[in-house]
């Protein structure tokens, strides 16, 4: 009976594949993304690597030394103060201290500073409280701290926006209204993604950071895009990372186009560069985790998309590895061993500049 | 929080434990690439790129240059103290320590 190496599905259950197994399945998902991004495949030898990595015998593994990468940090303190809603771990502690705690604690190399919803649009009737903490943090903290949000566009859309719902209207065939209600709310979302960051500058910020960019589809990234733009005319030495909310942008519009490109349907390495034109110094590319495949599937299937986005960007770029991304199970507590594996491969094999 | 740590023990670099802060300074402000950021970072301190994740190395440079530590040295410079050495130590400016410097 051949060796079997413990790893796991999708969704975090262990399970025993073979190395045969595991050859094919790291196959399959390289091809998967292959395909669908019309990029190219792992090498042979780039997969005998990850599956190496994967059956290694030890709990944890760890990149070779000197090849250590900076790991950013999203959703700021909420994991500390945060409810399960936000997988927080409900410690009661101000975000002046759960920032402290991530710097001095926990070794992190950047951090951020965010509201609770972690959503642009409620950071503007608080807009002042923002700023006191992010001034109280800066004369604390050593490492780089931004400001974090989501761009969250369905927040413009009824009931809670002013904005008549898209999906609404779509269901009701009016396409051209849910066209246009698309355009209106991303142009109120730059105008208040602009206005927050700007409270933020003068409020010593090194930056910020959009996260989960494109969450509402090309609307959001388009909004997103145009944001970048002008904080980088404003403001030509802050800090501006990008993060995307999926390894697709969803087509909610699909005619919008940013630098004459169609935003819906672009793929990670299609995405890095109008990240950079816009002006962003960080991109932070997503593969989404397919819960009923196994861990190798998935692990090559990112390692291919984040390969080729590394390979298009013209900034550094830092994989985004959270839950149910970048390989990583589908869960709120991933188990350890797959997220060190993952970890490793999206370094040594995809050639990422940060996580 | 098990998966974040998980990252920074496999392939992070221990921010203020080492040289982790100073490195993704360099790739935000200046859009250097992981390895650019690294000779750039090591060049100014007179040190190897594999010393920037080396807690050993770094110590003894971050107290010497007062860049911060992970522990807390009475006296030492911490918050914008420290970060007006690390733009002194990486001839880069830092919003923070601007505005600041614009306060007093």
């Amino acid at each position: 009976m051949a060796t079997e190496y413990d790893l796991r599905m999708g969704d975090g259950k262990r399970v025993f594949h073979s190395k045969n197994q595991i050859m094919d399945d790291l196959e399959a998902g390289s091809a998967d993304a292959a395909d669908l991004g019309e990029i190219s495949a792992l090498s042979s030898n780039e997969l005998e690597k990850i599956a190496e990595i994967i059956m290694t015998k030890s709990r944890m593994v760890g990149v070779e030394p000197g090849k250590e990468v900076p790991v950013t940090h999203d959703i700021g303190t909420l994991r500390i103060d945060g409810d399960q809603g936000n997988s927080g771990v409900g410690i009661p502690s101000s975000r002046m201290i759960g920032c402290m705690m991530h710097e001095r604690a926990f070794g992190a190399d950047t951090m951020e500073l965010g509201h609770i919803d972690y959503s642009f649009k409620p950071v503007k009737p608080v807009i002042a409280q923002e700023c006191q903490a992010m001034e109280v943090c800066q004369q604390n903290m050593i490492i780089p701290l931004l400001y974090g949000a989501m761009p969250n566009m369905g927040l413009y859309y009824t009931p809670d926006g002013p904005f008549e719902n898209p999906g609404d209207l779509m269901k009701a065939f009016k396409i051209a209204e849910a066209q246009e209600s698309i355009e209106k709310s991303a142009d109120h979302l730059t105008r208040d993604m602009i206005w927050i960051i700007q409270h933020m500058m003068k409020s010593s910020s090194d930056g910020v950071n959009f996260d989960t960019t494109g969450a509402a589809g090309d609307g959001d990234m388009f909004a997103t895009l145009h944001a970048v733009e002008a904080l980088r005319k404003e403001f030509p030495e802050m800090y501006i990372e990008v993060g995307m909310a999926g390894e697709c942008v969803l087509g909610m519009h699909g005619g919008l186009e940013y630098d004459g490109k169609t935003l819906a349907g672009l793929w990670p390495h299609q995405q890095a560069p109008l990240v950079t034109k816009a002006g962003a110094n960080v991109f932070g590319p997503v593969v989404n985790t397919n819960t009923s495949m196994s861990f190798s599937w998935n692990l090559a299937r990112a390692v291919t998309f984040i390969k080729a986005a590394v390979e298009a960007s013209d900034v550094p770029c830092h994989v985004d590895m959270g839950m149910g991304v970048g390989g990583i199970p589908m869960l709120e507590t991933p188990p350890i061993d797959a997220v060190s594996r993952a970890s490793k491969a999206m370094v040594e094999v995809a050639g990422v500049d940060g996580i | 929080m098990g998966m974040p740590i998980s990252h920074i023990m496999t392939s992070g670099m221990s921010g203020i434990r080492a040289a982790g802060d100073l490195v993704a300074r360099m790739q935000f402000a200046k859009n250097m690439r992981i390895d650019e950021a690294k000779k750039y970072v090591a060049d100014k301190l007179g040190v190897t790129p594999l010393d920037l994740s080396d807690e050993f190395a770094m110590r003894e440079i971050r107290e010497d240059l007062g860049i911060g530590v992970i522990t807390s040295v009475t006296g030492a410079p911490k918050g914008i103290a420290a970060k007006m050495n690390i733009e002194k130590a990486l001839d880069i400016k830092i919003n923070s320590c601007e505005k600041f410097r614009n306060q007093v």
